[in-house]
C-alpha cells in the first residue's frame, strides 16, 4: 500500500516539476509583457522603462536587493523621462481593485490610469475601466506637490457625478459610486506616498537609461 | 492486494457517444454545476474551461486505468485525488503560459477542477475498471459532452448579455445588452432553459419508442 502511494506521489511530483520548469520562463515573459504594456498605456509617448523600488531612503534602481513597492520610470525615444507609473489599490464593491497610474513630474499631474485586476460587477462597476467620460478625468488630473514637499497640495477626491469643480477632483460614474470612490481613494493614497518620493529622486529618474 | 471486480467493456462507438448524449455530464447527470454556472459568461471562457477539464479527464483517466491493478481499494480515493491534482496543476501552469488574461478570467475555477465530480466519478466508475483505450475514448466523450454543454450555455449568455459571440459584435450599436444574462442569475436561467429542452426531447423520443412498440403489439 505504501509502495503504491509513494509511487503515485513520485510520478505526480515528476510531472508537476517538469511542467513547472517548461512553463516558468514563458509565464515570466507573459507577465513582463503585460506590465510593460500597462506602463506604456498610462504614460503617453513612452517606449522604454526602468524599474525602481521605493525604500525608506527614497527611490532606488530595482535589482540591487532593495525591497519595497515597484515604480516604473518611462522614457521616450530620446531617453527623456516622460513619466512615472506606480501601482495603487483600494477596496471596491466586490474585492480589492488594483490600478496602475501614470504621473508626469513635468506638469505635476496624473496622465493615465489602467485597471490591472478587478472583479467589479460587469455593466456597472467595471465601467471604471472603459467609460470615456470617467477616463477623461485622468488625462491631466492635478497632483501638485504641497509647499513643504510632504504630500499633495490638494488631496485627490471623488465627487458626485456632475459636481466636479476643481482640477484635482474626479467626476464619479452615476451608478458605479463605490467603484469610482475606490479609484479616487487608491489614487490619493498612492500619490500621497509616491509623488514626494518621485520629486526627491528626480535626478536619479532623469538620468538616461543605459541600453 | 484487493482486486476490484473487473467487467471489461468492449470498445464501441457507444463508449464515446455516451458522454455526449445519453450520459451528458451536465444536462443528464447534472454534475459539475459550479464551473457550469460560474465561467460560462462568455463562449471563449466556456471552451477554455471545457478543454481544461477534458485534459484532466484524459490524463487522470489514463493514469488511473494503467495503475488500476496496483492501487489498493482502501486508499483508492486518496490516490485518485493525488493523480487528478497533478493534472490540474499542469493545466494551471499551461493556461498561465498560454494567456494571462484567460487565466484571470477563469480565476479560481481552474484549481477547483480538482473537486469536479465528473472527474472523480469517471475515475471511480470507469477508469478503475477498464483498459486504457476504452478509458481514453470514454473520457474524451465525457470531456466533449462537458465542453459542448458549457459552450451552449456560454454562447447564449454572451449573445444575450453582451451582444457578442467569441468577442465579435453581432448587433448594431442600438442593441441594449441584457446584462443580467452574464451575471450569476443568467447562468441559472439559461441552464434551466437547456434542461427543459433536453428533457422535452428525451421524453418525446421515449414516447415515440413506446408508441411504435404499441403499434406493433396491436398489429400482432
Amino acid at each position: 500500500m505504501l509502495r503504491t502511494l509513494g509511487g503515485i506521489a513520485t510520478i505526480s511530483g515528476l510531472l508537476v516539476v517538469l511542467v513547472y520548469q517548461v512553463t516558468r520562463p514563458i509565464i515570466a515573459e507573459n507577465q513582463r509583457v503585460r506590465t510593460e504594456r500597462a506602463v506604456f498605456q498610462v504614460v503617453p509617448g513612452a517606449v522604454a522603462k526602468r524599474d525602481f523600488v521605493l525604500t525608506d531612503q527614497g527611490l532606488q534602481l530595482a535589482g540591487g536587493g532593495a525591497q519595497g513597492e515597484t515604480v516604473y520610470a518611462a522614457y521616450d525615444d530620446a531617453g527623456q523621462l516622460k513619466g512615472v507609473a506606480f501601482p495603487g489599490a483600494a477596496q471596491g464593491y466586490a474585492d480589492v481593485i488594483q490600478f496602475l497610474f501614470g504621473y508626469d513630474p513635468a506638469c505635476q499631474c496624473v496622465v493615465g490610469i489602467r485597471v490591472l485586476k478587478s472583479t467589479e460587477t460587469p455593466g456597472l462597476g467595471d465601467k471604471i475601466e472603459k467609460d470615456p467620460a470617467f477616463l477623461a478625468n485622468f488625462q491631466s488630473l492635478d497632483a501638485r506637490l504641497s509647499a513643504d514637499g510632504s504630500g499633495l497640495a490638494n488631496p485627490i477626491e471623488t465627487v458626485k457625478h456632475g459636481t466636479k469643480t476643481d482640477s484635482w477632483q474626479i467626476d464619479a460614474i452615476s451608478g458605479a459610486t463605490i467603484s469610482s470612490n475606490a479609484t479616487g481613494r487608491a489614487l490619493n493614497q498612492a500619490a500621497q506616498r509616491l509623488v514626494p518620493a518621485v520629486h526627491r529622486s528626480l535626478d536619479l529618474l532623469q538620468s538616461p537609461p543605459q541600453s | 492486494m484487493a482486486q476490484l471486480p473487473s467487467r471489461q467493456e468492449a470498445l464501441t462507438l457507444d463508449t464515446f457517444v455516451r458522454g455526449l448524449w445519453k450520459e451528458n455530464p451536465v444536462f443528464v447527470m447534472l454534475l459539475g454545476m459550479c464551473p457550469v454556472l460560474a465561467v460560462t459568461n462568455s463562449a471563449v471562457n466556456a471552451i477554455a474551461m471545457g478543454l481544461a477539464t477534458t485534459f484532466v479527464l484524459l490524463g487522470s483517466g489514463a493514469l488511473v486505468s494503467l495503475l488500476r491493478n496496483w492501487i489498493p481499494k482502501q486508499v483508492r480515493i486518496a490516490s485518485y485525488i493525488v493523480i487528478i491534482a497533478t493534472f490540474v496543476t499542469m493545466v494551471d501552469y499551461g493556461i498561465q503560459a498560454i494567456s494571462l488574461d484567460l487565466y484571470a478570467a477563469l480565476g479560481a475555477f481552474i484549481q477547483l477542477i480538482v473537486v469536479n465530480c465528473i472527474i472523480l466519478g469517471r475515475a471511480e466508475a470507469y477508469a478503475s475498471k477498464q483498459r486504457l483505450m476504452p478509458t481514453l475514448v470514454n473520457a474524451l466523450g465525457m470531456g466533449m459532452g462537458f465542453t459542448l454543454a458549457l459552450l451552449s450555455l456560454g454562447a447564449v449568455r454572451e449573445v444575450l448579455g453582451n451582444g457578442t459571440l467569441f468577442g465579435v459584435q453581432l448587433f448594431s450599436e442600438s442593441f441594449q445588452p441584457w446584462v443580467v444574462m452574464i451575471l450569476p442569475p443568467g447562468g441559472f436561467f439559461v441552464l434551466g432553459g437547456w434542461l427543459l429542452l433536453f428533457n422535452w426531447l428525451r421524453a418525446r423520443s421515449e414516447r415515440k419508442v413506446l408508441e411504435r412498440a404499441g403499434v406493433r403489439a396491436n398489429a400482432g
